[in-house]
């Protein structure tokens, strides 16, 4: 099981360490130094190092790296995983979660991180019954406790965590009841010259705030259940309903969580809602090429096209480019060939263009491979696979 | 007024100052002290001076002063046994608390204080708390138990917490028998032998029942559980399936992978024409697709799990291809293992698409993914035909780019081609001709050697491109020597003429001026060769060469599905088993998966069925070379041949030759005096039975047993038992039996090739044993034994080897080498293989010898509760019977000799 826990900075300082069974010395994070040597960038860092008598798995966010050290054969996913919700906990507990606000709360980290696992066993990983058992510090919080001498441990058993919904605790009331949920969709498609799809695929979650008052039950159902093939629930959902009905039932946790992410694979796409004409071309004889990106909307049912940011590697024989732009900002970095232009929102009327000219290598042959472009857009209020939800009922 | 002002203080009464507030009245300044010392604690300080302080701090009812404090005493305790002795007494007080918060507090931290004095104080307390009527102390006294017992593992046995932990997985509430669970596989984890977690039908429902309630790890701890059950037909395993597979939407991995382990096991029992199966190969898809949209550091321990999956069962994710595309932004880490599985996926049908990624990624900056996606387009070709000239096609672009690496990398490749296609893609030598000069990589430039040398009769200036690389020759590495003398001596033999020159020269550098042992020996070889009889050499050295086939990378089936059971373990992640790293040793339970049984045959053998390999017919296989052997292998069975493929032939046939001739001398060279020919008495004269009628009637009864019997047909044959299996012996399976026919004893084996790679090269030899058995001919494997093929050989023995007294007497121990290795194994012999059918004698023979027996050597005793099978019974159902006398001679002698 999960041995300690080790918390590093981009700059190799261990500013924290936690030991759940017997005390692990830091110097075993050498090993896992010498593998940070090793990769080029931090985010190449193997997830797995294994050293003479200990296993060392790491997660790297937010510029902090989070070494778990293990003694035994333990299911790494299950390290991983922790360690991925150790951080979601930290963050929300401090609203960030980055090296000064981890040293600023350091006695909190560490009352959570022992409530969070007990000999390497997970306890309580609901950020429910961890609030309360110990309540984030907020500025009228640690005013109170200073004068009443009251304190930040609940001494109470969580009232939540032996019940049938552990996410869930008991004697909720709120004065407005409201659930919100939002529909993210991210799609990743690769587009070839021509225009035609390669690849898409969707991403989409869907991130909910529930403030019920008491044990609400809630019934969700979609327009398009089945393009929901491939769908992971938050442990309210209650699988047996979705199976045989495409109905979502569940009693949520209180505040915000993540309902249920999906994937949709390119079966059943529609289509993107961006185009991108380009005219990029390069002579063999002159050291200049011309160079012209327009991005425009293809239906987006009314909807703006925000956000749009426009990144491009350029081959390695490109030295310089010299382009206008008819709305937003652009840049070009010499040394790593890198253009980025950053777009903002697409007006239908006007179209945004980039236009201009590159100088190339004199003497070098024109190159072979033509850059790729690739584009991040926001488009508010559309989701993409056309699944969003169409019926919300509760019952209490 | 955050927490960082507790690091402030760095002056040099920091200690002296502390140990003031923390004797101080106030409740406030008490716990801001204790705050203080705690994150000197954290960032490594030593604030143990303070611990008779900070103990005292104990006695509160402020419950986070309380928390603070067990934080520090955990840490501490260690060093301060003595006085964590001060603090034991509130802790048993908390015990009793009426908060169960505080009593499971009280529990939990008593069981992170290693000290042998506190632990003797724990068990009462942790007695209580394991049977607590709150839910929640019971769960942390659960994992209290594992805690003590890494501490002091005898003491939990004693205090019989081992069986309280085992009740308690029948416990009501599902999170407490998540915990005991979770406890009771970390104990069996340091026992392997000891049966904790002894999984009935019963207690797998339980345990499904608490699957679907309680928290996700928890489930993970349950699944791995529930993996080690082996069900004991295909009906329980399509139940157990059938409530796992939901777990397979759940929203953390860990859960998903460890319902993917437990599928993937259970799936091995249930019969192919079945509908569920079909629908569980459709379920497990997306769930391992989506586990490719988490964190990238998942999607590695995923991807490393899913290269397994997919080695097992290929349709699963067959349709999948696109999604491991890799994304521009993916660590290294995870592209080359994304690019692994696209290889095992690419088919006809979607190699198309495939070649057009590897191209994509050959023109990526990463030096290290380009090399492993221009080694991808040559694996594809040689693993799916049809696209073989598609992916030359590519090669070829990608060495008209020039970028070193990717041309070095690609002539490699090509070279792969050619061996698997021989003689059809000629037409590119000249292509990468051009790019001689550039390659400096010793893997590119021998391989490219090779091709030249291998196609010296179609590239007109062969010979001066060898001689080109001939000047550099003492600075090249040996892996290039090699493959210089090789490609010169083909080019010699193929144009006679023009090299004699260059052979000449190629021959005195590398005998001469050559340090190297295997390039002089190869050098001598040649000359040799050449030298008598230049037919010969040309055979040798121009030989046909096995294909090379696309299933070198694979892993080893029988290793395979001993990782299948260890999916999303670190093992998968090392796709080694954990035998192989697993901290020193610890006794490792090898896992199998479940042999295919279907209900109805389960009724007839249910003990029998389930478990994985027979346990008690199993031989032990020697697992060292040990003193005993020295003997037996004292000539030179020939090293895994692996050589550069043009010598492969002629160091084969120098193995065979070898090993016979070792073999022959072995055997004619027996020992003078005990050989085992004179012990094979003369054959006595066949007296008829009734002759002696007039002895007495007891003996006759005796002599009648065998009377009726003739020597003709066999003996009685034993069902052949498995000697060696496959997984100790690199995918060689031998079975066997010992038969005696019309007086010759003979070994019936079965080879049963389970490894990837065709066999080749048997031989086999004794080590010597009491009775001096040893093969009487070599052992004859007429064709290599392809993969999954059985043969079924006879091996004639006699008893002329020589003699050693062996522990037990039928003790035989054997060696059988292939191509790959030597392997080891002992077995007994039945003894009445021995038995010579001549051996009847008449009674007063028979009379007289018995008497010759010395008085001393009799014994005396009754054989009680004999049960006697039918075959055994039946008279003449041993029809070597007869020379007891006989056997009696050479047990005797036996029993002599070491005096």
């Amino acid at each position: 099981m999960i041995h300690s826990l080790f918390l590093i900075n981009s700059s190799g300082d261990i500013f924290l360490e936690k030991h759940w069974k017997s005390v692990v010395s830091r110097s075993v994070c050498d090993y896992f130094f010498e593998a940070q040597e090793r990769a080029t960038e931090a985010e190449n860092v193997p997830p797995v190092i294994p050293t003479p008598h200990h296993y060392l798995l790491s997660v790297y966010r937010h510029k902090i790296f989070f070494v778990a050290v293990i003694q035994t054969e333990v299911p790494p996913l299950f390290v991983i995983e922790f360690l991925h919700r150790v951080v979601d906990t930290f963050q929300d507990y401090f609203g960030v979660c980055s090296e000064p606000v981890i040293k600023d709360n350091v006695v909190v980290v560490y009352e959570v991180l022992e409530e969070m696992l007990d000999n390497g066993f997970p306890l309580a990983t609901e950020s429910n019954i961890l609030k309360e058992l110990i309540k984030p510090p907020t500025i009228l919080r640690t005013v109170v406790n200073t004068i009443t001498g009251s304190t930040n441990v609940g001494d109470q058993l969580p009232t939540g965590q032996l019940s049938v919904v552990p996410w869930r605790r008991t004697g909720v009331k709120y004065t407005n009841n409201e659930a919100y949920f939002d529909v993210i969709e991210e799609i990743d498609a690769i587009i070839d010259k021509s225009g035609s799809t390669i690849t898409a695929e969707i991403q989409g979650v869907i991130d909910a705030c529930v403030k019920l008052t008491g044990m609400p039950d809630l019934t969700l159902s979609f327009m398009n259940p089945r393009l929901l093939d491939d769908v992971s629930f938050h442990p309210c959902v209650r699988f047996k309903r979705w199976e045989s009905e495409r109905i979502l039932s569940f009693i949520p946790p209180d505040g915000n969580f993540r309902l249920l992410s999906y994937h949709v694979s390119a079966q059943n796409l529609v289509a993107i809602p961006v185009y991108v004409k380009h005219n990029i071309s390069f002579r063999d004889s002159s050291s200049l090429g011309r160079f012209e990106i327009t991005v425009g909307p293809k239906q987006t049912m009314g909807k703006t096209i925000e956000g749009v940011i426009v990144t491009s590697q350029m081959p390695k024989g490109v030295l310089n480019m010299s382009l206008t732009p008819s709305q937003g900002t652009h840049t070009f970095d010499p040394v790593t060939k890198m253009l980025s232009w950053d777009v903002g929102k697409i007006n239908p009327q006007k179209l945004p263009s980039l236009k201009g000219t590159m100088s190339l290598q004199a003497g070098a042959s024109k190159p072979d491979e033509n850059p790729t472009i690739n584009l991040h857009f926001k488009i508010q209020q559309l989701a993409i696979s056309g699944v969003p939800r169409s019926l919300h009922s509760k019952t209490f | 007024m955050t927490d960082s002002k507790y690091f402030t203080t760095t002056k040099k009464g920091e200690i002296f100052e502390l140990k003031a507030e923390l004797n101080s009245d106030k409740k406030e300044k008490k716990k801001e002290a204790v705050k203080k010392v705690i994150a000197s604690m954290t960032v490594g300080k030593d604030v143990s001076a303070l611990f008779p302080d900070v103990v005292n701090c104990m006695q509160t009812d402020n419950l986070e002063l309380k928390k603070l404090v067990y934080l520090y005493l955990m840490n501490y305790a260690k060093s301060q046994p003595d006085m964590a002795i001060m603090a034991v007494n509130t802790f048993v007080k908390d015990c009793e608390d009426p908060n169960p918060l505080i009593r499971a507090l009280a529990v939990r931290t008593m069981g992170c204080i290693r000290v042998d004095k506190i632990t003797e104080y724990l068990c009462e307390p942790l007695r209580k708390c394991l049977k607590d009527e709150d839910p929640y102390v019971r769960k942390t006294a659960a994992v209290c138990v594992a805690k003590l017992h890494d501490i002091n593992a005898q003491l939990v046995e004693d205090q019989g917490f081992l069986d309280t932990l085992k009740d308690l997985i029948s416990d009501s509430n599902p999170m407490v028998v998540a915990n005991a669970v979770a406890a009771l596989s970390e104990i069996a984890e340091s026992h392997p032998s000891s049966n904790l977690l002894d999984l009935n039908p019963q207690s797998i429902n339980k345990l499904l029942t608490a699957l679907n309630e309680c928290t996700e790890w928890g489930q993970i701890f349950i699944l791995d559980c529930l993996a080690n059950y082996t069900p004991k037909d295909d009906r329980e395993a399509q139940s157990i399936c059938e409530r796992v597979t939901p777990r397979l939407s759940h929203a953390n991995s860990a859960v998903v992978l460890s319902a993917v382990k437990v599928l993937m096991k259970f799936m091995e029992m249930l019969s192919k024409d079945l509908d569920y199966y079909g629908t569980l190969l459709k379920k497990l898809a997306p769930p391992l697709v989506t586990l490719l949209s988490a964190e990238p550091e998942l999607q590695y321990v995923a991807l490393r799990n899913i290269n397994l999956i997919v080695q097992k069962r290929p349709e699963i994710l067959k349709h999948e291809m696109k999604v491991f595309f890799v994304k521009y932004n993916d660590p290294i880490y995870v592209k080359l293992e994304k690019l692994d599985i696209m290889i095992r996926l690419a088919s006809q049908a979607n190699i198309a698409q495939v070649l057009a990624e590897l191209k994509e990624y050959a023109t990526e900056v990463d030096v290290d993914f380009v090399r492993k996606a221009v080694r991808a387009i040559g694996r594809c070709a040689i693993k799916v035909e049809q696209s073989a000239e598609r992916c030359v096609s590519t090669l070829l672009d990608l060495i008209q780019t020039k970028v070193n690496y990717v041309v070095q990398e690609a002539i490699v490749v090509i070279k792969d081609i050619f061996r698997k296609y021989p003689n059809k893609y000629e037409s590119v030598i000249a292509t990468l001709c051009e790019n001689l000069d550039s390659l400096d990589e010793p893997e590119a430039r021998a391989a490219m050697i090779w091709i030249v040398g291998e196609y010296a009769e179609r590239i007109d200036n062969a010979d001066e491109l060898l001689e080109s690389f001939l000047e550099g020759f003492h600075d090249e590495s040996t892996q290039v020597q090699l493959q210089l003398l090789t490609a010169i001596v083909k080019l010699f033999l193929k144009k006679p003429t023009e090299t004699q020159e260059l052979v000449q020269q190629v021959l005195s550098l590398a005998t001469q001026d050559s340090d190297n042992p295997d390039l002089r020996d190869r050098g001598y070889i040649y000359w040799r060769l050449l030298s008598t009889d230049p037919v010969a050499a040309k055979e040798v050295v121009l030989a046909e060469k096995p294909l090379i086939s696309e299933e070198t990378d694979l892993i080893e089936p029988t290793l395979l599905d001993e990782l299948i059971c260890y999916i999303g373990t670190l093992a998968s992640v090392y796709h080694k088993p954990p035998s192989a790293f697993v901290e020193g040793g610890r006794g490792v339970v090898h896992k199998s998966l479940p042999p295919r049984t279907a209900s109805n045959e389960s009724t007839e053998s249910p003990e029998t069925a389930p478990a994985g390999a027979p346990s008690g017919e199993q031989p032990d296989v020697i697992p060292t070379q040990g003193d005993l052997l020295g003997d037996l292998l004292n000539l030179d069975l020939g090293p895994p041949v692996s050589g550069p493929p043009l010598a492969t032939s002629s160091v084969q046939m120098g193995a065979v030759d070898l090993l016979g001739g070792g073999l022959d001398s072995l055997m004619g060279d027996e020992p003078e005096g005990i050989g085992g020919p004179n012990f094979v008495a003369p054959p006595a004269a066949a007296v008829p039975a009734n002759l002696g009628a007039t002895m007495g009637s007891g003996l006759s009864d005796l002599f009648d047993l065998t009377s009726g019997v003739g020597t003709l047909s066999g003996s009685y044959v034993a069902p052949k038992a498995v000697w060696l299996p496959a997984m100790k012996a690199k995918g060689l399976e031998i079975s066997g039996t010992f038969t005696r026919q019309v007086g010759s004893i003979s070994m019936d084996l079965q080879l049963t090739n389970k490894a990837l790679q065709v066999m080749t090269d048997f031989a086999i030899q004794f080590n010597r044993n009491s009775f001096g058995l040893a093969p009487a001919a070599p052992l004859q494997v007429h064709a290599p034994l392809s993969p999954n093929q059985t043969v079924e050989i006879s091996l004639p023995l006699n008893t002329v080897g020589s003699v050693m007294k062996m522990e037990p007497l039928n003790n035989l121990q054997v060696a059988v080498k292939n191509n790959i290795d030597v392997f080891y194994f002992s077995t007994l012999y039945p003894l009445h293989i021995l038995f010579v059918e001549d051996g009847k004698m008449d009674r007063q023979m028979f009379l007289a010898t018995w008497k010759d027996i010395p008085n001393e050597n009799e014994a005396q005793f009754q054989i009680r509760d004999c049960p006697l099978n039918a075959e055994a019974g039946r008279p003449g159902g041993n029809k070597n019977a007869g020379s007891t006398g006989e056997w009696a001679h050479k047990a005797l002698f036996i029993l002599f000799a070491p005096r």
